[in-house]
């Protein structure tokens, strides 16, 4: 089986258990039950404010401001990063290339950088910090390794040894229409796509879920109407 | 007791060095078989209770978002492991708020995730052992459930939650607290934490409006199962009988008396408290709110209002419409139920209480946001009210008030060091080196501007300010009932 093939049942493999894994694991999140009002006061009054205290959490992880601002500017930094990269990677699977992916490109290059400072901040307090040295297991620095790798081996292409984006670009296109093309064979991407694999089987069984799961936290997304509306679910519904 | 050394008071708080297993020899006394049959949990740990605690801790993680979410998604960031006052106090890792949920993660992911059945070391899945289950009676009972950790979790993971859950699997097994489960045990059987029968409670309130007649030469009523009166006050049993407590109650009284407002106390249902929050049990939560819910109809009231008490204010405001059955027979005009502070909030407003602030000269005040309210609850109707309306009632009737460090008050208040079902003398060390961040703050306030007064509006922070206060050489008569401070500013006589 060549290298292509591979990675193309691969990809579908991964793929397959990181949509079915996260969407498994909202489903669950959306009908256990929250008997109890119980968000964090002072909180919004109404749903709207609400939406208003989740948006700041997620853009500029407002708590995290608050708590402790070294791991608020690693944690925001390597973020925005990845988001910024994942954006720029859009790149691979629109054809054309949608402009606003195209405007971002000079930025995304940068992005990469944010990222991986981000990432050596937060691993470098894993070891600094007794506190946080005391609640890391193995899985907390192997996560932050396999993010640090994915992003110096997609480096590693962007300024050591380049390479044939056309294909690939054939390659992921293929994919999409199950039509397997030839995947351009370089060391870094091989790499890169391993890891990549590797991070989408783990995102929906690990503390990566953190990113869906932020909007179910009753703490953060109930509103404070208890004295108004009443409120019932699961044994309190009965 | 056990000897410790009390924490000294730092100029600026430090954040300390972990300093493993110095908490580990706290527990408090465990519930004998009679006092775990009162809340109904069996008596002792029982023969299958790995099978059966592991099996409650699903059941529970299904029942409950929160805990489900919880679980999942701490990242292990640390941003709430310098957040807790019990760690700040006893420096012990355990005490770090994601160090005490990961004694009850690690048990979860074991048994119930992918990576923890077959990868249990990478991810610090572990067997619940006979060993992982005294760690957790150890430190869950280290938990004040004051939801602090919750303000700075970038995802709102509440440790209250978590070791709510944890309680509620010790019972199960048939490990309980004494503490808790006693006090519970004599709210279900008489009506209150102290099991105060009703002709002491008629006699300890005839006492009381003796006392203010020998005060203030004024007939203020103290009623007792009054049927028909407005409204019915539902205050913490400490009220009746402890130091500072009962100044407040006094004060709740003035305040009627003044208002016209014609009220009373339930035999059936007089106390404010619902412990049955603190060990995460369903049952006793809404049995206990029940009762609170029968007297008032019994008594035919049109409102309840809530005395000062943190965690029942909160089971009041956040739970009460959720728990009772039904509620139609009270007043919609006020909100329900309202809160002590509410109610003499809004007669000052309205211009219904005469006030003389000069009599509160003598003190210098400062306030202490109890965690429960400042964190569960509302006063009034804007977000932060709760904050809001107890400082303008202060300044109302007094004149010289100073707020502590900005960090230490409101929403990022530190807890007394005796919340959560903590409040017991063999938490002795517990509580003193929790107090610290507290104490800490109010040396400031102390030292900079002369504060002599320190005002709270929960019977637990009072009775936990009472014993430690004079640990960090305070004067223990510093603690304040806040309806003291309105109580004594009430010009009574003039406008009846
Ligand atoms: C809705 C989207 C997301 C939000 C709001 C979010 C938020 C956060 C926050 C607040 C933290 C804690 C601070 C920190 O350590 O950085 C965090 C940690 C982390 N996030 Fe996210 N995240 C999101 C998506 C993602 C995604 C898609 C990934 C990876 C593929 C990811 C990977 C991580 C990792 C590995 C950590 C732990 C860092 C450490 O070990 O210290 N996050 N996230
Ligand atoms: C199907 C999945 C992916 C493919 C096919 C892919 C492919 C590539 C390629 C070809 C490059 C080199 C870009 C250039 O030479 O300009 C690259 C760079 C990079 N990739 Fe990926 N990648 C994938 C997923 C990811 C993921 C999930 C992450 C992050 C967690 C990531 C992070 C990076 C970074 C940081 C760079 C370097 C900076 C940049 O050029 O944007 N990649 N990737
Ligand atoms: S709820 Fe309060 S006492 Fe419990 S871990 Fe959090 S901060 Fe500490
Ligand atoms: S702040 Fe929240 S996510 Fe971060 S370690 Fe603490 S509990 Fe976990």
């Amino acid at each position: 089986m060549s290298l292509s093939v591979i990675y193309a049942i691969l990809f579908y493999f991964a793929t397959l258990l990181f949509i079915v894994g996260v969407a498994r694991k909202i489903v669950i999140y959306a009908r256990t039950p929250a008997p109890l009002k119980i968000p964090t006061m002072p909180a919004p009054l109404t749903k709207k404010g609400v939406a208003w205290r989740l948006t700041k959490e997620v853009v500029v992880f407002r708590s995290l401001f608050n708590a402790n601002k070294w791991i608020w500017l690693f944690g925001w930094l390597f973020h925005v990063g990845l988001l910024l990269v994942l954006l720029r990677h859009l790149r691979y699977v629109t054809e054309p290339v949608w402009t606003w992916v195209v405007l971002i490109q000079p930025f995304g290059k940068y992005a990469a950088f944010a990222m991986l400072i981000g990432l050596f901040g937060l691993w470098a307090r894993r070891f600094l910090v007794d506190r946080i040295r005391y609640i890391s297991s193995p899985s907390d620095h192997l996560m932050l390794m396999l993010l640090i790798a994915i992003g110096l081996s997609g480096l590693g292409m962007t300024y050591i040894d380049h390479t044939d984006i056309v294909s690939l670009k054939a390659y992921v296109l293929g994919l999409m229409y199950f039509d397997i093309q030839p995947l351009p064979s370089n060391l870094y991407l091989i790499t890169h796509l391993t890891l990549v694999v590797i991070l989408m089987i783990i995102f929906p069984i690990s503390k990566l879920i953190h990113a869906p799961g932020l909007f179910f936290s009753p703490t953060r997304n109930q509103v404070d109407n208890s004295r108004d509306v009443r409120h019932t679910a699961g044994w309190t519904a009965k | 007791m056990a000897d410790f050394d009390t924490p000294v008071l730092k100029e600026y708080p430090i954040i300390p060095l972990i300093k493993k297993g110095s908490m580990a020899h706290s527990k408090p006394y465990v519930a004998k078989p009679d006092i775990q049959a009162g809340v109904g949990f069996p008596g002792e740990l029982v023969d299958n209770w790995q099978e059966v605690g592991v099996k409650k801790l699903g059941e529970l993680v299904s029942g409950s978002r929160a805990l489900q979410v919880f679980l999942d998604t701490c990242v292990k960031c640390g941003a709430c492991t310098d957040k807790c006052h019990y760690y700040l106090g006893t420096s012990d890792p355990l005490n770090m708020p994601v160090a005490r949920q990961d004694l009850l993660r690690s048990v979860y992911r074991r048994y119930y995730t992918f990576a923890g059945k077959f990868f249990p070391k990478l991810v610090g899945a572990k067997d619940f052992t006979k060993d992982v289950l005294d760690k957790w009676y150890s430190y869950f009972h280290q938990c004040s459930q004051c939801r602090r950790c919750s303000v700075f979790c970038p995802y709102g993971i509440d440790t209250a939650e978590v070791s709510m859950a944890a309680r509620e699997i010790l019972d199960t097994v048939g490990v309980g607290q004494k503490y808790c489960n006693e006090i519970l045990g004599k709210v279900h059987k008489i009506g209150n934490n102290l099991g105060l029968p009703k002709p002491a409670l008629v006699d300890t309130m005839e006492g009381l409006e003796e006392d203010i007649k020998d005060e203030t030469g004024i007939d203020v009523r103290v009623p007792v199962d009054q049927k028909g009166a407005d409204v019915l006050l539902i205050t913490p049993s400490a009220d009746f009988f402890a130091e500072p407590h009962i100044d407040g109650l006094i004060g709740y009284a003035k305040v009627f008396h003044q208002a016209g407002i014609s009220w009373t106390v339930s035999s059936y249902a007089s106390e404010a408290a619902n412990f049955s929050m603190f060990i995460g049990s369903n049952e006793n939560l809404l049995k206990t709110a029940t009762r609170i819910r029968d007297a008032a109809y019994d008594l035919g009231v049109k409102r309840i209002v809530v005395g000062e008490c943190g965690h029942a204010w909160r089971v009041a405001y956040s739970f009460w419409n959720t728990l009772f059955k039904d509620m139609d027979f009270l007043d919609k005009k006020y909100p329900m139920p309202s809160h002590i502070c509410e109610v003499t909030h809004d007669l000052i407003q309205r211009g219904a209480l005469k006030i003389n602030k000069e009599a509160n000269d003598h003190r210098r005040i400062t306030f202490h946001d109890s965690c429960n309210v400042a964190r569960g609850s509302r006063m009034g109707n804007i977000p932060g009210g709760q904050f809001i309306i107890p400082r303008e009632v202060i300044k109302a009737c007094a004149n010289n008030f100073y707020d502590m460090a900005p960090e230490t008050i409101h929403e990022n208040t530190f807890c007394c060091g005796g919340g959560g079902g903590l409040l017991t003398d063999d938490l002795m060390e517990l509580r003193v080196k929790g107090a610290l961040p507290r104490m800490e703050a109010l040396k400031q306030v102390v030292d900079e501007y002369d504060v002599n007064t320190f005002v709270a509006i929960c019977a637990i922070c009072k009775t936990q300010f009472a014993k430690t206060l004079p640990y960090y050489k305070f004067d223990m008569d510093m603690i304040t009932s806040l309806h003291q401070i309105v109580g004594d500013s009430l010009e009574l006589g003039t406008n009846d």
